[in-house]
Protein backbone atom coordinates (compact mmCIF):
# COMPACT_ATOMS: atom_id res chain seq x y z
CA UNK A 1 0.00 0.00 0.00
CA UNK A 2 2.73 2.45 0.77
CA UNK A 3 4.19 4.19 -1.98
CA UNK A 4 7.77 2.92 -2.82
CA UNK A 5 8.84 7.11 -2.68
CA UNK A 6 7.65 7.50 0.88
CA UNK A 7 10.06 4.83 1.98
CA UNK A 8 12.88 6.03 -0.05
CA UNK A 9 12.26 9.41 1.07
CA UNK A 10 12.47 7.91 5.25
CA UNK A 11 15.11 5.57 4.58
CA UNK A 12 17.14 8.38 3.19
CA UNK A 13 16.48 11.11 5.83
CA UNK A 14 17.25 8.35 8.53
CA UNK A 15 20.99 7.51 6.68
CA UNK A 16 21.59 11.20 6.45
CA UNK A 17 20.48 11.70 10.09
CA UNK A 18 22.03 8.74 11.53
CA UNK A 19 25.60 10.23 9.53
CA UNK A 20 25.10 13.15 11.11
CA UNK A 21 24.11 11.70 14.62
CA UNK A 22 27.52 9.56 14.42
CA UNK A 23 29.87 13.08 13.55
CA UNK A 24 28.34 14.81 16.04
CA UNK A 25 29.23 12.03 18.72
CA UNK A 26 32.24 11.67 17.56
CA UNK A 27 32.39 15.29 17.58
CA UNK A 28 31.16 15.68 21.29
CA UNK A 29 33.91 13.07 22.36
CA UNK A 30 37.12 14.74 21.32
CA UNK A 31 37.57 18.27 22.55
CA UNK A 32 40.37 18.38 20.94
CA UNK A 33 39.22 19.05 16.99
CA UNK A 34 38.97 22.71 18.62
CA UNK A 35 35.73 23.43 16.99
CA UNK A 36 33.81 25.70 19.42
CA UNK A 37 32.08 23.68 21.61
CA UNK A 38 28.75 26.46 21.69
CA UNK A 39 28.46 25.38 18.27
CA UNK A 40 28.87 21.62 18.19
CA UNK A 41 25.80 21.86 21.42
CA UNK A 42 23.68 23.77 19.08
CA UNK A 43 24.37 21.33 16.30
CA UNK A 44 23.39 18.30 19.12
CA UNK A 45 20.76 19.88 19.99
CA UNK A 46 19.17 20.21 16.81
CA UNK A 47 20.12 17.22 15.66
CA UNK A 48 18.02 15.67 18.58
CA UNK A 49 15.09 17.56 17.49
CA UNK A 50 15.27 16.20 14.63
CA UNK A 51 14.93 12.54 15.41
CA UNK A 52 12.11 13.76 17.97
CA UNK A 53 9.89 15.44 15.34
CA UNK A 54 10.53 12.98 12.21
CA UNK A 55 9.83 10.59 14.06
CA UNK A 56 6.26 11.77 15.51
CA UNK A 57 5.86 12.11 11.54
CA UNK A 58 7.03 8.95 10.73
CA UNK A 59 4.71 7.38 13.17
CA UNK A 60 2.19 8.16 10.84
CA UNK A 61 3.06 5.92 8.45
CA UNK A 62 3.10 3.12 11.22
CA UNK A 63 0.02 3.48 13.21
CA UNK A 64 -2.67 6.37 12.38
CA UNK A 65 -3.00 9.69 11.39
CA UNK A 66 -5.07 10.22 14.60
CA UNK A 67 -2.10 10.05 16.61
CA UNK A 68 -0.35 12.41 14.62
CA UNK A 69 -2.57 15.07 14.94
CA UNK A 70 -2.96 13.96 18.43
CA UNK A 71 0.57 14.25 19.19
CA UNK A 72 0.86 17.58 17.10
CA UNK A 73 -2.03 18.92 19.67
CA UNK A 74 0.18 18.15 22.33
CA UNK A 75 2.77 19.92 21.01
CA UNK A 76 0.99 22.84 20.06
CA UNK A 77 -0.35 22.87 23.83
CA UNK A 78 2.58 22.58 25.37
CA UNK A 79 4.09 25.49 23.08
CA UNK A 80 1.30 27.58 24.31
CA UNK A 81 1.88 26.96 27.98
CA UNK A 82 5.37 28.27 27.47
CA UNK A 83 4.24 31.03 25.45
CA UNK A 84 1.24 31.89 27.88
CA UNK A 85 4.08 31.19 31.05
CA UNK A 86 6.51 34.29 29.79
CA UNK A 87 3.25 36.67 28.73
CA UNK A 88 1.86 38.48 31.85
CA UNK A 89 -1.42 38.20 32.41
CA UNK A 90 -3.42 39.58 34.91
CA UNK A 91 -5.88 37.42 37.45
CA UNK A 92 -8.89 39.06 35.19
CA UNK A 93 -7.43 36.69 32.31
CA UNK A 94 -8.02 33.45 33.82
CA UNK A 95 -11.09 32.00 32.65
CA UNK A 96 -10.04 33.17 29.19
CA UNK A 97 -6.87 31.16 30.01
CA UNK A 98 -8.90 28.15 30.74
CA UNK A 99 -11.00 28.71 27.53
CA UNK A 100 -7.84 28.82 25.74
CA UNK A 101 -6.26 26.28 26.90
CA UNK A 102 -8.55 23.62 27.36
CA UNK A 103 -11.66 24.50 24.15
CA UNK A 104 -10.13 26.29 21.76
CA UNK A 105 -6.97 24.26 21.75
CA UNK A 106 -8.42 20.62 21.27
CA UNK A 107 -11.53 21.69 19.39
CA UNK A 108 -8.73 22.87 16.65
CA UNK A 109 -7.18 19.81 16.74
CA UNK A 110 -10.14 17.45 16.69
CA UNK A 111 -11.80 20.17 13.44
CA UNK A 112 -8.30 19.73 11.52
CA UNK A 113 -8.52 15.61 12.30
CA UNK A 114 -12.07 15.57 10.96
CA UNK A 115 -10.95 17.62 7.96
CA UNK A 116 -13.41 20.36 8.14
CA UNK A 117 -11.39 22.85 5.90
CA UNK A 118 -13.67 25.97 6.66
CA UNK A 119 -14.30 25.54 10.24
CA UNK A 120 -10.85 24.70 11.37
CA UNK A 121 -9.27 27.74 8.76
CA UNK A 122 -12.09 30.30 10.73
CA UNK A 123 -12.13 29.03 14.27
CA UNK A 124 -9.78 30.71 15.98
CA UNK A 125 -9.20 33.56 14.14
CA UNK A 126 -12.82 34.48 14.17
CA UNK A 127 -14.49 32.52 17.01
CA UNK A 128 -12.17 32.07 20.03
CA UNK A 129 -10.57 35.40 19.16
CA UNK A 130 -13.81 36.83 19.96
CA UNK A 131 -14.55 34.54 22.96
CA UNK A 132 -11.42 35.39 24.73
CA UNK A 133 -11.80 39.26 24.24
CA UNK A 134 -15.51 38.90 25.62
CA UNK A 135 -14.28 36.49 28.14
CA UNK A 136 -11.72 38.79 29.54
CA UNK A 137 -14.51 41.79 29.67
CA UNK A 138 -16.77 40.09 31.47
CA UNK A 139 -13.99 39.89 33.80
CA UNK A 140 -14.66 43.19 34.87
CA UNK A 141 -10.89 44.51 34.64
CA UNK A 142 -10.62 47.11 32.00
CA UNK A 143 -6.60 47.78 32.76
CA UNK A 144 -4.59 47.44 29.20
CA UNK A 145 -7.26 45.28 27.57
CA UNK A 146 -6.33 45.55 24.12
CA UNK A 147 -2.77 44.36 25.74
CA UNK A 148 -3.67 41.45 27.07
CA UNK A 149 -6.00 40.69 24.63
CA UNK A 150 -3.72 40.50 21.75
CA UNK A 151 -1.01 38.66 23.82
CA UNK A 152 -3.49 35.76 24.18
CA UNK A 153 -4.53 35.95 20.76
CA UNK A 154 -1.29 36.20 19.04
CA UNK A 155 -0.12 33.04 21.60
CA UNK A 156 -2.96 31.13 20.03
CA UNK A 157 -2.90 31.87 16.75
CA UNK A 158 0.95 31.04 16.41
CA UNK A 159 1.10 28.09 18.72
CA UNK A 160 -2.07 26.55 18.00
CA UNK A 161 -3.68 27.98 14.95
CA UNK A 162 -0.83 27.97 12.59
CA UNK A 163 1.13 25.17 13.87
CA UNK A 164 -2.28 22.78 13.56
CA UNK A 165 -2.05 24.06 9.50
CA UNK A 166 1.08 21.00 9.61
CA UNK A 167 -1.00 18.52 11.07
CA UNK A 168 -4.01 19.59 8.04
CA UNK A 169 -1.81 18.33 5.61
CA UNK A 170 -2.86 15.25 6.53
CA UNK A 171 -6.42 16.20 5.41
CA UNK A 172 -5.52 17.58 1.86
CA UNK A 173 -7.96 16.67 -0.71
CA UNK A 174 -6.11 14.21 -3.13
CA UNK A 175 -8.84 12.91 -5.25
CA UNK A 176 -7.69 15.14 -8.46
CA UNK A 177 -3.92 13.86 -8.51
CA UNK A 178 -3.83 11.00 -11.25
CA UNK A 179 -0.88 8.63 -9.90
CA UNK A 180 0.62 7.62 -6.48
CA UNK A 181 -1.82 9.44 -4.43
CA UNK A 182 -1.47 6.45 -1.76
CA UNK A 183 0.44 7.93 1.83
CA UNK A 184 1.14 11.65 -0.43
CA UNK A 185 0.06 13.69 2.16
CA UNK A 186 1.95 11.82 4.71
CA UNK A 187 4.62 12.63 2.30
CA UNK A 188 4.32 15.64 2.18
CA UNK A 189 3.75 16.46 5.74
CA UNK A 190 7.09 14.42 5.97
CA UNK A 191 8.71 16.66 3.01
CA UNK A 192 7.36 20.07 4.76
CA UNK A 193 9.09 19.28 8.32
CA UNK A 194 11.80 18.26 6.59
CA UNK A 195 11.81 21.34 4.23
CA UNK A 196 11.44 23.32 7.56
CA UNK A 197 14.11 21.95 9.38
CA UNK A 198 16.82 21.56 6.85
CA UNK A 199 15.99 25.57 6.20
CA UNK A 200 17.07 25.97 9.88
CA UNK A 201 19.92 23.92 9.95
CA UNK A 202 21.42 25.86 6.75
CA UNK A 203 20.45 29.42 7.16
CA UNK A 204 22.73 28.32 10.60
CA UNK A 205 25.38 26.98 8.72
CA UNK A 206 25.36 30.29 6.08
CA UNK A 207 25.98 32.52 8.71
CA UNK A 208 29.25 30.96 9.99
CA UNK A 209 30.39 32.51 6.44
CA UNK A 210 33.12 35.33 7.18
CA UNK A 211 30.13 38.16 5.24
CA UNK A 212 27.80 39.54 7.89
CA UNK A 213 24.97 41.32 7.58
CA UNK A 214 23.14 40.95 10.68
CA UNK A 215 19.27 42.22 9.83
CA UNK A 216 17.96 42.60 13.80
CA UNK A 217 21.22 42.99 15.56
CA UNK A 218 19.27 44.02 18.95
CA UNK A 219 16.73 41.23 18.45
CA UNK A 220 18.90 38.14 16.44
CA UNK A 221 22.41 39.21 16.82
CA UNK A 222 23.14 35.24 14.68
CA UNK A 223 20.41 36.06 11.75
CA UNK A 224 22.07 37.61 8.75
CA UNK A 225 21.15 38.29 5.03
CA UNK A 226 23.99 35.58 3.53
CA UNK A 227 22.45 32.78 5.91
CA UNK A 228 18.84 33.74 4.67
CA UNK A 229 19.55 34.18 0.70
CA UNK A 230 21.89 30.94 1.38
CA UNK A 231 19.10 29.36 3.10
CA UNK A 232 16.43 30.52 0.81
CA UNK A 233 18.59 28.96 -2.24
CA UNK A 234 20.19 26.07 -1.18
CA UNK A 235 16.69 24.86 0.31
CA UNK A 236 15.27 25.35 -2.77
CA UNK A 237 18.04 23.37 -4.28
CA UNK A 238 17.09 20.44 -1.79
CA UNK A 239 13.73 20.81 -2.10
CA UNK A 240 13.47 20.42 -6.09
CA UNK A 241 15.76 17.69 -5.99
CA UNK A 242 13.60 15.95 -3.82
CA UNK A 243 10.17 16.90 -6.30
CA UNK A 244 9.68 13.38 -6.90
CA UNK A 245 8.46 12.79 -3.05
CA UNK A 246 5.36 15.79 -3.72
CA UNK A 247 2.74 16.46 -6.64
CA UNK A 248 4.33 19.32 -7.82
CA UNK A 249 6.81 19.76 -10.78
CA UNK A 250 10.39 20.43 -10.00
CA UNK A 251 10.17 24.12 -10.37
CA UNK A 252 7.44 24.68 -7.69
CA UNK A 253 8.65 21.73 -5.37
CA UNK A 254 11.61 24.33 -5.46
CA UNK A 255 9.76 27.54 -5.30
CA UNK A 256 7.94 26.63 -2.64
CA UNK A 257 11.36 24.72 -0.50
CA UNK A 258 12.55 28.57 -0.77
CA UNK A 259 9.21 30.21 0.20
CA UNK A 260 9.12 27.68 3.31
CA UNK A 261 12.87 28.75 4.21
CA UNK A 262 11.84 32.11 3.69
CA UNK A 263 8.56 32.36 6.01
CA UNK A 264 10.62 29.99 8.48
CA UNK A 265 12.81 32.61 8.64
CA UNK A 266 10.15 35.36 9.66
CA UNK A 267 8.94 32.79 12.27
CA UNK A 268 12.25 32.47 14.15
CA UNK A 269 12.88 36.35 14.21
CA UNK A 270 9.25 36.98 15.15
CA UNK A 271 9.77 34.44 18.30
CA UNK A 272 13.24 36.17 18.94
CA UNK A 273 11.65 39.29 19.12
CA UNK A 274 9.00 38.29 21.67
CA UNK A 275 11.75 36.27 24.10
CA UNK A 276 13.83 39.50 23.29
CA UNK A 277 10.66 41.88 24.74
CA UNK A 278 10.82 39.27 27.43
CA UNK A 279 13.82 39.25 28.48
CA UNK A 280 14.93 35.54 28.03
CA UNK A 281 17.43 33.70 25.81
CA UNK A 282 14.90 30.48 25.20
CA UNK A 283 11.60 29.38 25.86
CA UNK A 284 13.47 26.48 27.42
CA UNK A 285 15.84 28.15 29.64
CA UNK A 286 12.77 29.99 31.16
CA UNK A 287 11.95 26.59 33.19
CA UNK A 288 15.02 23.88 33.56
CA UNK A 289 14.61 20.41 32.21
CA UNK A 290 11.98 21.48 29.70
CA UNK A 291 12.46 21.09 26.47
CA UNK A 292 11.71 24.37 24.77
CA UNK A 293 9.28 23.19 22.46
CA UNK A 294 8.54 26.57 21.18
CA UNK A 295 12.04 27.08 19.92
CA UNK A 296 12.27 24.33 18.09
CA UNK A 297 8.82 24.95 16.56
CA UNK A 298 8.70 28.46 15.30
CA UNK A 299 10.09 28.20 11.72
CA UNK A 300 7.36 25.96 11.07
CA UNK A 301 4.93 27.52 12.83
CA UNK A 302 5.02 30.16 10.01
CA UNK A 303 5.27 28.32 7.13
CA UNK A 304 2.75 26.04 8.13
CA UNK A 305 -0.32 28.19 6.72
CA UNK A 306 1.54 28.96 3.35
CA UNK A 307 2.93 25.45 2.37
CA UNK A 308 -0.68 24.37 3.31
CA UNK A 309 -2.62 26.86 1.48
CA UNK A 310 -0.39 26.47 -2.07
CA UNK A 311 -0.43 23.01 -1.93
CA UNK A 312 -4.32 23.35 -1.61
CA UNK A 313 -4.26 25.77 -4.27
CA UNK A 314 -2.45 23.29 -6.72
CA UNK A 315 -4.18 20.17 -5.36
CA UNK A 316 -8.07 21.56 -6.30
CA UNK A 317 -6.91 23.97 -9.58
CA UNK A 318 -6.87 20.65 -11.49
CA UNK B 1 -3.33 -1.05 48.15
CA UNK B 2 -5.28 1.79 46.45
CA UNK B 3 -2.96 4.61 47.91
CA UNK B 4 -0.08 2.70 46.34
CA UNK B 5 -1.44 3.64 42.75
CA UNK B 6 -3.51 7.11 44.10
CA UNK B 7 0.06 8.52 45.74
CA UNK B 8 1.94 8.63 42.27
CA UNK B 9 -0.98 9.34 40.59
CA UNK B 10 -1.91 12.11 42.01
CA UNK B 11 1.87 13.19 41.75
CA UNK B 12 2.08 12.80 38.48
CA UNK B 13 -0.91 14.37 37.69
CA UNK B 14 -0.22 17.36 39.99
CA UNK B 15 3.16 17.70 37.97
CA UNK B 16 1.63 17.82 34.98
CA UNK B 17 -0.69 20.50 36.01
CA UNK B 18 1.97 22.48 37.33
CA UNK B 19 4.53 21.96 34.75
CA UNK B 20 6.89 22.43 37.77
CA UNK B 21 10.50 21.78 37.33
CA UNK B 22 12.45 21.61 40.29
CA UNK B 23 15.86 22.37 41.64
CA UNK B 24 17.39 21.31 44.74
CA UNK B 25 20.04 24.27 45.46
CA UNK B 26 23.00 23.29 48.41
CA UNK B 27 20.37 20.86 49.56
CA UNK B 28 19.71 17.19 48.69
CA UNK B 29 16.54 15.29 49.12
CA UNK B 30 16.57 13.40 52.42
CA UNK B 31 14.16 11.20 54.73
CA UNK B 32 15.53 13.18 57.46
CA UNK B 33 13.11 15.10 59.65
CA UNK B 34 12.63 18.89 58.10
CA UNK B 35 10.28 21.18 58.15
CA UNK B 36 10.20 23.08 54.56
CA UNK B 37 8.66 26.30 54.60
CA UNK B 38 7.69 27.76 51.59
CA UNK B 39 6.14 31.32 50.64
CA UNK B 40 2.38 30.78 49.12
CA UNK B 41 0.21 31.75 46.61
CA UNK B 42 -2.26 29.57 45.44
CA UNK B 43 -4.56 26.36 47.41
CA UNK B 44 -1.61 24.10 45.22
CA UNK B 45 1.09 25.03 46.63
CA UNK B 46 1.00 22.12 49.28
CA UNK B 47 -0.27 19.35 46.87
CA UNK B 48 2.86 20.66 44.16
CA UNK B 49 5.76 20.52 46.95
CA UNK B 50 4.40 16.98 48.23
CA UNK B 51 4.50 16.16 44.49
CA UNK B 52 7.89 17.63 43.64
CA UNK B 53 9.72 15.50 46.75
CA UNK B 54 11.31 12.10 45.28
CA UNK B 55 8.54 9.07 46.49
CA UNK B 56 10.85 8.28 49.64
CA UNK B 57 10.95 11.96 50.81
CA UNK B 58 7.50 12.29 49.89
CA UNK B 59 5.69 9.45 51.92
CA UNK B 60 7.72 10.64 54.79
CA UNK B 61 6.50 14.39 54.43
CA UNK B 62 2.95 15.68 55.69
CA UNK B 63 1.91 18.85 54.30
CA UNK B 64 -0.29 21.51 56.37
CA UNK B 65 -3.40 22.69 54.78
CA UNK B 66 -6.25 24.50 55.59
CA UNK B 67 -8.76 22.32 57.13
CA UNK B 68 -11.92 24.57 55.19
CA UNK B 69 -10.66 24.22 51.93
CA UNK B 70 -9.29 20.77 51.96
CA UNK B 71 -12.23 18.97 53.45
CA UNK B 72 -14.71 21.26 51.48
CA UNK B 73 -16.13 17.75 49.17
CA UNK B 74 -15.21 13.86 49.74
CA UNK B 75 -12.92 13.90 46.97
CA UNK B 76 -10.55 16.59 48.56
CA UNK B 77 -11.34 15.33 51.78
CA UNK B 78 -10.09 11.83 50.55
CA UNK B 79 -6.67 13.06 49.08
CA UNK B 80 -5.83 15.72 51.96
CA UNK B 81 -6.05 12.73 54.23
CA UNK B 82 -5.67 9.49 52.57
CA UNK B 83 -3.34 10.61 50.02
CA UNK B 84 -0.74 13.46 50.54
CA UNK B 85 -1.62 12.94 54.41
CA UNK B 86 -2.11 16.34 55.38
CA UNK B 87 -2.24 18.05 59.12
CA UNK B 88 -5.21 19.88 58.61
CA UNK B 89 -5.46 23.09 60.51
CA UNK B 90 -8.72 24.55 61.79
CA UNK B 91 -7.83 28.15 60.97
CA UNK B 92 -11.50 29.22 62.09
CA UNK B 93 -11.09 28.32 65.37
CA UNK B 94 -7.56 28.26 67.06
CA UNK B 95 -7.51 27.02 70.61
CA UNK B 96 -5.24 28.57 73.08
CA UNK B 97 -3.91 24.76 74.38
CA UNK B 98 -5.06 23.18 71.21
CA UNK B 99 -2.42 25.98 69.33
CA UNK B 100 -1.38 24.81 65.31
CA UNK B 101 2.17 24.40 66.42
CA UNK B 102 1.16 21.95 69.02
CA UNK B 103 -1.30 20.19 66.42
CA UNK B 104 2.27 19.94 63.98
CA UNK B 105 4.49 18.81 66.49
CA UNK B 106 2.44 16.10 67.80
CA UNK B 107 1.53 15.10 64.20
CA UNK B 108 5.05 14.72 63.28
CA UNK B 109 6.49 12.86 66.25
CA UNK B 110 9.90 11.84 65.56
CA UNK B 111 8.83 10.36 61.94
CA UNK B 112 7.29 13.26 59.70
CA UNK B 113 8.88 15.96 58.04
CA UNK B 114 6.36 19.26 57.30
CA UNK B 115 5.63 21.70 54.90
CA UNK B 116 4.76 24.98 56.32
CA UNK B 117 3.51 27.90 55.00
CA UNK B 118 4.34 30.74 57.43
CA UNK B 119 3.10 33.66 55.90
CA UNK B 120 -0.21 32.37 57.43
CA UNK B 121 -2.08 31.87 54.24
CA UNK B 122 -2.10 32.88 49.93
CA UNK B 123 -0.55 36.16 49.40
CA UNK B 124 -3.16 38.39 47.77
CA UNK B 125 -0.73 39.62 45.49
CA UNK B 126 1.98 37.04 44.90
CA UNK B 127 4.86 38.93 46.29
CA UNK B 128 6.18 37.10 49.69
CA UNK B 129 4.03 38.49 53.18
CA UNK B 130 5.92 39.25 56.53
CA UNK B 131 6.30 35.77 58.27
CA UNK B 132 3.92 34.54 61.12
CA UNK B 133 5.68 33.51 64.35
CA UNK B 134 4.46 29.94 63.82
CA UNK B 135 7.21 28.94 62.09
CA UNK B 136 9.61 30.40 64.96
CA UNK B 137 7.87 28.33 67.40
CA UNK B 138 8.05 25.42 65.42
CA UNK B 139 11.89 25.81 64.92
CA UNK B 140 12.12 26.76 69.25
CA UNK B 141 10.42 23.75 70.17
CA UNK B 142 12.13 21.27 67.49
CA UNK B 143 15.70 23.35 66.87
CA UNK B 144 17.29 19.81 66.00
CA UNK B 145 14.94 19.72 62.70
CA UNK B 146 16.54 21.31 59.61
CA UNK B 147 14.66 24.23 58.62
CA UNK B 148 14.06 23.99 54.20
CA UNK B 149 13.39 27.34 52.53
CA UNK B 150 11.35 26.62 49.18
CA UNK B 151 10.33 29.41 46.86
CA UNK B 152 7.13 28.04 44.35
CA UNK B 153 7.09 30.29 41.39
CA UNK B 154 4.39 31.02 39.27
CA UNK B 155 1.41 28.80 41.37
CA UNK B 156 -0.62 32.46 41.72
CA UNK B 157 -1.23 32.00 37.99
CA UNK B 158 -1.92 28.54 37.34
CA UNK B 159 -4.89 28.50 40.27
CA UNK B 160 -5.30 32.22 41.19
CA UNK B 161 -7.09 33.04 44.58
CA UNK B 162 -11.02 32.60 44.27
CA UNK B 163 -10.52 30.29 41.07
CA UNK B 164 -11.88 26.54 41.19
CA UNK B 165 -10.13 25.40 37.84
CA UNK B 166 -6.63 25.80 37.32
CA UNK B 167 -4.70 27.05 34.24
CA UNK B 168 -2.27 25.00 33.43
CA UNK B 169 0.76 26.95 32.74
CA UNK B 170 4.38 26.22 33.79
CA UNK B 171 5.89 27.03 37.33
CA UNK B 172 9.20 26.22 39.64
CA UNK B 173 9.59 24.68 42.54
CA UNK B 174 13.48 25.40 44.30
CA UNK B 175 14.32 24.10 47.55
CA UNK B 176 17.49 26.05 49.16
CA UNK B 177 20.05 25.13 51.59
CA UNK B 178 18.47 24.95 55.35
CA UNK B 179 18.76 27.40 58.30
CA UNK B 180 18.36 26.79 62.19
CA UNK B 181 17.07 28.43 65.13
CA UNK B 182 20.53 30.25 66.43
CA UNK B 183 20.86 30.11 70.28
CA UNK B 184 19.19 32.73 71.85
CA UNK B 185 18.10 34.37 68.28
CA UNK B 186 15.11 36.79 68.69
CA UNK B 187 12.02 35.71 66.73
CA UNK B 188 12.11 38.80 64.64
CA UNK B 189 15.59 38.22 63.82
CA UNK B 190 14.70 34.52 62.96
CA UNK B 191 11.46 35.42 60.86
CA UNK B 192 13.06 37.77 58.64
CA UNK B 193 16.23 35.68 58.46
CA UNK B 194 13.86 32.65 57.10
CA UNK B 195 11.72 35.31 54.62
CA UNK B 196 14.80 36.01 53.51
CA UNK B 197 16.07 32.69 53.05
CA UNK B 198 12.61 32.03 50.83
CA UNK B 199 12.97 35.29 48.80
CA UNK B 200 16.86 34.70 47.65
CA UNK B 201 15.72 31.78 45.79
CA UNK B 202 13.90 33.66 43.78
CA UNK B 203 16.39 34.65 41.53
CA UNK B 204 18.60 31.83 41.60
Amino acid sequence: MTDPRTLILVLGVLVVLGAATAVAHVLRRRPETGLNPALLETFWRRIRAWWLLLSIVAATFLIHRVVTIAVFGLISFWALREFITLTPTRPGDHRALFWVFFVATPVQFVLVGLGWYTWFVSFIPIYAFLLISARIALADDPKRFLERTAKIQIGLLICVYCFSYAAALLSLPVDKVSSGAASLRERLLFFFVLMVQLSDVLQYAWAQLPWKHVLAPTISPSRTLEGLLGGVLSTSLVGSALYWATPFPYWLAGLMSGLIALIGFAGGLTMSAIKRDRGVQDYGTLVEGHGGVLDRIDSLCFAAPVFFHLSYAWLTSG
Amino acid sequence: MALKITGPLLALFAKFFSGASVRWIDCHPDTCQRIYFANHTSHLDALVIWASLPPEVRAMTRPVAAKDYWTAGRIREYFARHVFNAILIDRTEIKVHQSPVDVMIREIGDKYSLIVFPEGGRSPTGEVQEFKSGLYYLAKKRPELEAVPVYIDNMNRILPRGEVLPVPLLSRVIFGPPIWLEKDEPKADFLRRAREAVLRLKDL
